[in-house]
């Protein structure tokens, strides 16, 4: 096998890989709707919505500086 | 002190306002004038002879499209990265005082390169690579400004109070990320000062003029690779970042799926790198290869109307706020635009329809109404939607701002439809030949025949400079106007009649 038919080989099982994980990706979004830290992912559009400097963070930071 | 409540410090956000304003006049006029002198060639010389070398298609070209890639583009992006990631990450940077300085002297350095772009494109200085015409000291100088935007980007990402990053900053990273590779790896070049002849003689070349370090066929793949990830990752990956934004801070809606915006955004990434291709078809580049950037570009219709429908499924119940506010037409008409020029790229990527489309002016037609119509009205937007909490002042005019709207518009139309039908005009009088294969017409034929649809162009164009005239306007007076606004809106922007 010389380099080219390597590179090929190599490229396929790239796409393929990727492919499956773009896929896996979006079936664990919707099947657990829920991120690792229990927050539902449609609550993040809150993040956007209240933005106020005092709006309360949908997760904040774990160690909250005073204000 | 007095001990006031924090606020979000806004300083570098009007800053990049500013040259977003002024870089888009700059950029749109020139791209009026240029396309007045493809319709009238006599344009030309119209300023006299002796500045005919300065004033001439050629000379002006690459500033047209510099100006409003990397003057109005970049700038809405740097003006909108300091307003919305201040926002959503909960933090503002009147909190650190490093972060306010790296802010302005991103500022700075940036206004220099823009000057030093300006001035070696006027003089002739320039690479020959599309959209990387800039000699290799400017290529230095905006990398140091993208560095001090990096780290403004990751200096604020370390101070946050939201642990989560919205999605918005997700793009903003991608782009940060994807420009910074693109830009290093299609820029690198040599001076020809450095270089030897064959005879053996050096320094017999200019410290202002280099050669790219990749050579023919290689030198046109990274060119393009380059070229249409520019689109990728300057027109389109930080435009949605505004667009998930703005559209549901403006209309007060949640995005329709923040889940499909999560796979939209990976879909975007994994598929844009390999489309580059397109640009070389039926040239000399691997044949594998012209037919995989014909592929990705295809399926990247997927990831692109992810994101399309996702914006306009967020207006999903609330379609009379299209009607009422302007500001959420630019929007809504962005996103729509969106989706029309991520379905005719594709398109035109496909082989039988590129060897028509290939080289006319459909091509260009396409960029316009992806850039017109999808980047152009959404930064538009964004600085209506930032102006009233920038300057705590209402919007001087809603009536202007609906006039823009639809003279824009208009624009836009104008300028797509007659390069639709130039386009293709042009594609076909190329190809046509007689039954023994000589070619049925010569280059000017195509050329007078095309002189009424660059009339119609040069017109469209115009139309959408003079909406632009008329948003730096209403933004002037809303920047000076004395009716304050005490407390910020949380949604619809306040409006003067």
């Amino acid at each position: 096998m010389d380099l080219n038919e390597f590179a090929a080989y190599g490229y396929f099982f790239l796409v393929v890989f990727l492919v499956v994980g773009l896929y896996s990706y979006i079936y664990h979004l919707y099947k657990n709707r829920k991120d690792a830290t229990g927050v539902d992912y449609e609550h993040y559009s809150n993040m956007a919505l209240h933005d106020d400097i005092d709006s309360t963070p949908v997760k904040p930071v774990s160690h909250e500086k005073e204000n | 002190m007095e001990n006031r409540p924090l606020e979000y410090d806004y300083t570098v956000a009007k800053m990049f306002m500013l040259t977003t304003i002024i870089l888009g006049i700059v950029g749109m006029a020139i791209g009026v004038f240029i396309a007045f002198e493809l319709a009238f060639p006599g344009l030309n010389t119209v300023f006299g002879e002796g500045l005919a070398e300065y004033t001439n298609f050629s000379r002006l070209r690459p500033l047209h499209t510099d100006a409003v890639a990397f003057g109005f583009t970049v700038s809405g992006i740097f003006a909108t990265w300091f307003y919305v990631g201040q926002r959503v990450l909960k933090v503002s940077m009147a909190e650190s005082k490093f972060l306010m300085f790296i802010g302005k002297l991103q500022f700075w350095l940036y206004v220099i390169g823009v000057a030093a772009v300006v001035v070696s494109l006027f003089m002739g200085y320039t690479t020959s690579k599309e959209y990387a015409e800039f000699e290799w000291p400017i290529d230095i100088a905006i990398v140091v400004v993208w560095v001090l935007w990096g780290v403004s980007i990751f200096g604020l990402i370390g101070i946050r109070r939201e642990k989560s990053l919205y999605i918005s900053i997700w793009y903003y990273i991608a782009t940060f990320l994807g420009v910074a590779m693109l830009y290093l790896f299609n820029n690198m070049e040599v001076p020809t000062m450095l270089a030897t002849s064959p005879a053996g003689e050096s320094a017999i070349g200019d410290w202002m003029h280099s050669v790219s370090m990749y050579a023919g066929t290689n030198d046109a793949l990274v060119q393009w690779w380059y070229g249409h990830n520019a689109v990728a990752f300057v027109f389109t990956v930080p435009i949605i970042a505004m667009i998930y934004y703005f559209l549901p801070k403006e209309s007060g809606q949640a995005i329709y799926s923040y889940k499909l915006s999560l796979l939209s955004f990976w879909g975007l990434m994994f598929v844009y790198l390999w489309a580059g291709g397109h640009h070389l078809l039926f040239s000399t580049v691997p044949d594998w290869m012209q037919t995989m950037g014909s592929i990705f570009s295809v399926i990247l219709i997927l990831p692109s109307w992810g994101s399309a429908i996702n914006m306009l499924l967020t207006m999903k119940g609330e379609w009379q706020q299209v009607a009422a506010s302007p500001l959420i037409k630019f929007m809504v008409l962005a996103s729509t635009f969106y989706m029309f020029s991520t379905l005719e790229g594709p398109i035109q990527a496909i082989k039988s329809v590129n060897a028509i489309a290939h080289f006319t002016d459909w091509i260009v037609g396409h960029v316009h109404d992806g850039t017109l119509g999808w980047v152009g009205f959404m930064i538009i937007a964004a600085l209506y939607h930032m102006a009233p909490r920038v300057f705590k002042r209402e919007l001087y005019s809603k009536s202007l701002m609906a006039a823009q709207f639809w003279i824009q518009t208009l624009g836009i139309v104008l300028y797509f439809t007659s390069m639709w039908i130039a386009g293709i005009t042009q594609g076909m009088m190329w190809r046509a030949h007689d039954e023994f294969g000589n070619l049925a017409y010569s280059f000017i034929d195509t050329v007078d025949v095309l002189h009424p649809y660059y009339a119609l162009r040069g017109t469209g164009g115009l139309l959408y400079l003079a909406g632009f005239f008329i948003f730096a306007y209403n933004i002037y007076k809303t920047w000076t106007s004395n009716k304050e606004v005490d407390a910020e809106r949380l949604n619809a922007s306040p409006m003067g009649a």
